[in-house]
């Protein structure tokens, strides 16, 4: 079914479709043909449940670190730099450790603090606000605050992919939400009819509206995606080879191809969630799992989008927060405070882990038993949208991440 | 206050038409989920005690696939009961909820599912988290919350969710001789999800000294909840500056009943009751109305869901809450006349296809939820663009594939609304190409998907 004449049905071309912040830019969809956002590429990955940023690249030069962790320590794990190594399900990535694609912020933290719940942690990452802004107050997510502040956006600009609620790109901006395979088949008098049924309930109006456009688009895009043969036509040539079945990648394969198919054309801004980074027991065994889903979708985001487009690309994945600088009674760790954020793309200056280190000595502990904040984890991701877009610093500041202070520029974007 | 028997069916319960002899007034319902427990006895599924006598046998089946050997008859025979006990667990619970005149009951028993979420992952154990319902929440959801909340905590589901049966105390004997410690998980949770709420000023000191306060609570095989003195930090330990000392058990009792008598406690679970049943914006008056009859009674259930119940917003329209996939599965088998023993015969093949596997593409897999937060109660976070496309294709497929004839689309929206359906859903119900579409658009509507 076209747009127009579910519009039609709905009878909200006539009346009030100005009043609707979303069908506003569905015009804007049709009719402007400019760039916002320029060619850059920006793909947020939250990693929900705190992931151990000190197993994931071990500070194995500190001379506390083996003691904390006897049971994860990986002293066969890849050298980064001599005094930092990586996780050994993290190795398929090396690769792009040595050509400056992949690197690391280590040490760092939202400005959440002492109640270590997921769940607010989880909310004020996305939020991108501070501790004085009490979170239920807050209703929109810093990348949607950020696509508030732009020109000449189109709906296709920014798109949460999946079935999690995405809080990081909620707000008044267009945003497109979808999971790939979804599917909507109606029949056009059926169509018609829920056009009627949802006339006054505007919330099941606009995602019904969303959902049948997007249905279409996607079965379109499958299409062509078809006809090209994805993955052989674009990209390196070759699609990576997908790990063990136990660490199931295969939603991670759907989420991380369609978001790819999307890049390709006019999204500039993509976010989705990995789970699975909650190691309170057993973390030898449990987060290589997580760790391999991670790793994987970088490797297939970046076949997935081909030289060029990747060149132009910044991954940030963030978590809430980081977890215990030692090991509990159970083999795995309690929540903490400092983590990690992994950087990765073309467009990144890696082969370094940034952050000022704070030592693992119980003393230089945050309360004596997580690693100390020394970066908030906002200002390495405003010094990304500027170093890529050229967005104004008062605008980083005071909109996009208010009352944060990006202090100088790591040039952490080439 | 204007009372609508529409509302209390809707809003209360899982929709039109009632069941027999279901009760439909506030007093009738209340006096209803009083008395005993009808529906359990009814469609009756497994506690933990049985699900530990049917993992104990369970040993020759493990030892074959380890050892890579043939799986003996025997052993498979004993595999297929104890995933036969969950395939029980569901559609018992299913049955309940689509067939009890009990409404209230079930809907509140999901409320405290859902509150004390637990997610099993083993194929073989998954029947476990449903034991947590049958011997804790079940029992005890109209008698005290302290009752309630330490029924839950000490249950083997919860204890082995949030890893308290790995936490030991670094100074017990067993911790000082194999050097291990504490897994905060269950202290944590217990604090910010159970009870005082995440907005409640304790802090990491409360933590740790109620995780210590925890040591030697452990879920073992074969016997279930077991306390372990060996494994209990010793001495006193301290919580929102209440110590407390001695032996065994009694010290854990004290604190959970201590933490379900804060007003904290009170305020949490009072707008938990509010937004889950009433609006995702509660009005304060109705969240004061059931904080003050916890706090009153000593936290005693009833006197909370009285309180829900009598109070004159609970009967406002319109409906503003969305039927989460659970619900709106439930209520849309009920509108299209599926019955308990329709559930209870079914076969898991065809149960999964029409049940389990669209409520899970909506969204909710049945006890799945991601943490143990459990599921999320805005409106937003269901009638996404996907998740609505996934009740559309529901409504659109059940049909014609359960109704057997397919009804006149504006009698059915009549029967499964009442004077709740919307004057433009009848315009449209009436217009359908054929019969199971305009059913489809009836269960598809934001009519039916709010409650």
């Amino acid at each position: 079914m076209q747009r127009r004449d579910f519009l039609r049905g709905l009878g909200i071309l006539g009346c009030s479709a100005a009043a609707h912040p979303w069908l506003n830019t569905v015009t804007m969809a049709g009719s402007d043909g400019g760039r916002p956002l320029g060619d850059h590429r920006f793909v947020v990955m939250i990693l929900r449940g705190a992931m151990d940023g000190l197993d994931v690249v071990q500070p194995q030069g500190a001379p506390e670190y083996a003691g904390y962790r006897p049971t994860l320590i990986q002293p066969d794990a890849p050298d980064l730099d001599g005094f930092f190594r990586l996780h050994a399900a993290m190795a398929p990535l090396l690769p792009l450790w040595a050509s400056g694609e992949l690197g690391f912020v280590h040490a760092t933290s939202t400005p959440y603090r002492d109640k270590r719940s997921h769940f607010d942690g989880q909310d004020m990452l996305e939020a991108g606000t501070g501790m004085d802004v009490p979170l239920d107050q807050v209703r929109d997510g810093w990348l949607n605050r950020l696509l508030q502040t732009q020109k000449g956006l189109t709906s296709q600009t920014a798109y949460s992919v999946g079935v999690d609620a995405m809080p990081i790109l909620a707000g008044s901006a267009p945003v497109k939400e979808w999971a790939p395979e979804t599917t909507l088949a109606l029949t056009p008098q059926s169509q018609l009819l829920l056009d009627r049924v949802y006339h006054d309930d505007l919330l099941f109006q606009s995602a019904a509206l969303e959902a049948m456009e997007l249905a279409a688009a996607g079965n379109l895009g499958a299409a062509m995606a078809a006809g090209m043969g994805a993955g052989k036509a674009i990209g390196t040539g070759m699609v990576p080879q997908e790990p063990k079945r136990e660490a199931r990648v295969r939603d991670v394969v759907g989420l991380v191809d369609y978001a790819a198919a999307q890049m390709l054309q006019d999204a500039r801004i993509v976010a989705f969630s990995l789970t699975g980074w909650d190691t309170h027991k057993g973390q030898a065994s449990g987060l290589p799992l997580a760790l391999t889903r991670l790793q994987y979708s970088i490797l297939r985001l970046k076949s997935g989008l081909g030289p060029e487009v990747w060149g132009k690309t910044t991954v940030l994945a963030m978590t809430e927060f980081g977890r215990t600088a030692k090991e509990n009674g159970t083999k795995g760790t309690d929540h903490g405070t400092a983590g990690l954020m992994l950087m990765a793309g073309g467009a990144i200056a890696g082969g370094k882990v940034y952050g000022q280190w704070p030592g693992l000595a119980e003393a230089d502990l945050y309360q004596r038993r997580d690693l100390m904040p020394t970066s908030d984890v906002r200002a390495w991701a405003a010094h990304a949208l500027r170093g890529m877009y050229g967005i104004d610093r008062a605008v980083l500041e005071g909109v996009v991440f208010p009352g944060l202070q990006m202090g100088d520029d790591p040039g952490i974007i080439r | 206050m204007t009372f609508a028997p529409t509302i209390a069916a809707i809003r209360f319960g899982y929709g039109l038409p009632l069941p027999e002899a279901a009760p439909v007034t506030p007093e009738d319902m209340l006096a209803l989920l009083a008395g005993p427990d009808l529906a359990a006895q009814r469609w009756p599924s497994a506690g933990v005690e049985a699900f530990l006598q049917a993992e104990a046998q369970m040993a020759p089946f493990f030892q074959a696939r380890r050892e890579k050997k043939p799986v003996p008859p025997e052993a498979e025979a004993r595999a297929k009961e104890i995933l036969a006990m969950n395939d029980v667990a569901v559609q018992a619970t299913l049955a309940r909820a689509l067939a009890s005149p009990d409404g209230l009951r079930e809907r509140l028993v999901a409320f405290w599912a859902d509150h004390f979420t637990v997610v099993i992952k083993q194929k073989y154990r998954r029947v476990l988290a449903s034991t947590l319902v049958e011997d804790a929440i079940r029992p005890h959801m109209t008698g005290s919350f302290g009752d309630l909340l330490t029924a839950v905590t000490l249950h083997p589901a919860m204890l082995e969710y949030l890893d308290q049966s790995s936490s030991i105390g670094p100074d017990s004997p067993v911790g000082m001789r194999r050097n291990k410690g504490l897994n905060e998980n269950l202290a944590r949770e217990l604090m910010e999800l159970h009870s005082l709420g995440v907005g409640a000023a304790y802090s990491q000191a409360d933590v740790t000294q109620m995780a210590e306060l925890l040591t030697g609570l452990t879920a073992q095989p074969e016997k279930g909840m077991v306390f372990e003195p060996k494994r209990a930090e010793p001495g006193p330990e301290t919580v929102l500056g209440q110590t407390y000392d001695g032996e065994g058990l009694a010290p854990i009792r004290a604190v959970l009943q201590d933490l379900a008598l804060r007003p904290e406690t009170a305020a949490h679970l009072a707008h938990k009751l509010a937004v889950h049943f009433v609006s995702d914006a509660p009005d304060p008056d109705l969240v004061a109305a059931i904080a003050q009859a916890y706090t009153a009674s000593g936290g005693d259930l009833m006197a909370s869901y009285g309180a829900l119940l009598q109070h004159p917003v609970a009967w406002q329209s319109p409906f503003q809450k969305i039927r989460q996939p659970y619900d709106f599965v439930i209520a849309g088998l009920r509108a299209m006349g599926v019955t308990d023993e329709a559930v209870l015969t079914m076969k898991p093949g065809h149960l999964k296809a029409m049940v389990l596997q669209p409520m899970a593409a909506m969204g909710q897999p049945y006890q799945g939820a991601e943490g143990p937060n459990g599921w999320p109660e805005e409106a937003e976070a269901w009638i996404t663009p996907i998740g609505l496309a996934l009740r559309i294709t529901w409504a659109m497929q059940m049909p014609k594939r359960l109704m057997r004839p397919v009804p006149d689309p504006v009698a059915f929206a009549k029967a499964c609304l009442g004077d709740q359906a919307s004057a433009d859903l009848l315009w449209a119900a009436e217009r359908a190409e054929d019969r199971p579409q305009g059913v489809g658009l009836v269960l598809a509507s934001a009519d039916f998907n709010r409650r």
